[in-house]
């Protein structure tokens, strides 16, 4: 018998995993600063991940402008009145245990050659690294006339969890029955591909319960259903049978709040009782400000071995800002895996080390068609050295062959673990 | 075992090589992938089985047989076809010396 090397690391990983905190092997040569902006999925499994892989060695800083995570994910359950807001809402004591030290605030600009991070407030934090993981802003042009209408509160986009959550809800609740709901959808790439057609079957699932004389009118810039189409077709045909209508193709060119109409390039004006429009989307404001933006515009090119940007060095962008590699989604379980592999390239590089190889990474993302009933989409990528960029493993991946009951179960227990993994 | 021996002696004088540290870390990062549904280090907080502590032997053949079909799965058989043997038996290692 020879000496294998894989009882080696079986056997000293476990004895040093019983000795360390963090069951870090060995202990953490790393140290120095890292500032974290946004607390979202990315930015609080950045944070957390960073503390524990450094057993502590490094110092976090978040810098939150909530006071507490509200999650996009779920939230179109509190639309339809299956969940409330707490239900979704989780505070960031469970990082301050980890050492992380949080800061409610705003950042509003970057100094790379300084590390510098400045707040709202007049403050000033340093970096050794800066993490930005800021999701996404709104391109309020994109849609004529919109911004005066969302100021004023009359039409909502509710496609950030808060506020404009409960204002939505409060909207469908006041609607007559009889009325019609539209949806208006943005071109891809947009946050959570699936995420408007899941809010069409909840809304749906309520008006049938609550409403039936009621319609859910989905207006698609996009040539087609971007996420598992096949699967929320069923669902609008077989459970909503009537009910809810979709018509792709549909840019808006012009919205009149008074009227509650929607105008387009090609096809006939539309007229609703709640007008729910989600504009275009680009990487969170601070991005621009920091100068991270290098594609269309609007997205932050990176490193994918270490979430570096490709425009400032010591700065990793994560998340929906970024410019996604090809069959990525914009997600929240997606960021968090970017999450992870930037703390381990930041934990390497702040130890005097290489960063690491790089890992494969997964996304698991449910919908909900109704209340009890949940389908899901999954793959899994990999680092291709010879293009640089993830790429979907051949082979890997794919969808739910029906919408059941049991994997609304797992959706909930999805949602528990990766809140916990994020935060507590 | 007096492989066990050598192996614990080195890696307490901190003597492993840099190979082993890089493959150790590697198998960290690889395994965290798993911990946005099955919790951190594998302490799931519910509703998905925990792994942290799962023999090795057990957790290779479990995600084998998802890659197979031989066990029925709703995400797993799905995601289990994008790792190699070689990546799954890093994962095993990680978790089995979790607590």
């Amino acid at each position: 018998m020879t000496f294998n090397r894989r009882d080696f690391l079986k056997i000293s990983g476990a004895a040093a995993a019983a000795g360390a905190l963090y069951g870090c092997a060995g202990g953490s040569k790393a140290s120095g600063n890292v500032v974290v902006i946004g607390g979202g999925y990315g930015g609080a499994t950045a944070a957390k991940y960073i503390r524990m892989w450094s057993n502590g060695g490094i110092n976090v800083t978040l810098v939150e402008r909530n006071p507490a995570f509200v999650s996009c994910p779920i939230s179109n359950l509190v639309l339809s009145g299956d969940k409330s807001m707490a239900d979704i809402t989780t505070g960031y004591d469970g990082l301050k245990k980890h050492g992380v030290r949080v800061v409610q605030g705003d950042a509003v600009a970057v100094d790379p050659v300084k590390r510098t991070v400045k707040l709202a407030n007049g403050h000033e934090l340093s970096y050794d690294r800066l993490v930005v993981s800021p999701g996404i802003d709104f391109m309020w042009e994109s849609v004529p006339g919109l911004t005066p209408a969302l100021a004023d509160g009359k039409i909502l986009h509710s496609w950030k969890a808060g506020p404009q959550t409960v204002a939505l809800r409060k909207q469908l609740e006041d609607m007559k029955d009889g009325g019609i709901f539209a949806l208006a959808i943005p071109k891809s790439p947009y946050r959570c591909p699936p995420g408007p057609y899941e809010r069409a079957c909840l809304v749906a699932d309520y008006f049938k319960a609550k409403k039936p004389k009621s319609k859910v009118l989905i207006l698609d810039a996009n040539e087609d259903v971007q996420s598992k189409k096949g699967l929320f077709m069923k669902a609008w045909k077989d459970l909503y049978n009537g009910m809810v209508e979709y018509r792709p193709n549909h840019v808006i060119t012009g919205l009149d709040a008074n009227a509650m109409t929607l105008k387009f390039e090609f096809s006939d004006a539309v007229k609703a009782d709640v007008l729910n429009v989600i504009p275009g989307q680009m990487a969170g404001g601070i991005a621009k400000a920091a100068g991270l933006i290098t594609a269309n515009n609007r997205w932050c090119g990176i490193d994918w071995r270490t979430m570096e940007s490709v425009a400032h060095k010591n700065i990793h962008v994560l998340g929906d800002s970024t410019l996604s590699a090809a069959a990525m989604p914009k997600s929240g379980h997606m960021t968090t895996q970017h999450a992870k592999i930037a703390a381990g390239a930041i934990v390497a590089l702040m130890s005097g080390e290489q960063a690491p190889d790089p890992m494969v990474i997964a996304n698991t993302c449910y919908s909900f068609v109704s209340a009890k009933s949940t389908v899901h989409v999954a793959s899994v990528h990999a680092y291709d050295a010879k293009d640089k960029t993830f790429k979907t493993v051949p082979g890997s991946g794919g969808l739910s062959a029906a919408a059941n009951e049991m994997e609304a179960k797992y959706a909930m227990a999805w949602a528990h673990n990766v809140w916990a993994d994020a935060l507590l | 075992m007096k492989y066990r021996k050598i192996a614990l002696a080195v890696s307490l004088l901190g003597l492993a090589s840099a190979a082993y540290a890089d493959n150790h870390t590697l198998s960290r990062n690889m395994a965290s992938a798993c911990a946005s549904c099955h919790g951190t280090n594998g302490n799931s907080v519910g509703g998905n089985d925990p792994l942290a502590g799962m023999p090795k032997d057990e957790m290779i053949r479990k995600v084998k047989d998802f890659r197979s079909g031989a066990k029925p799965a709703t995400v797993m058989h799905q995601l289990s076809k994008g790792y190699t043997d070689q990546q799954i038996e890093m994962i095993a290692n990680f978790y089995a010396a979790q607590k």
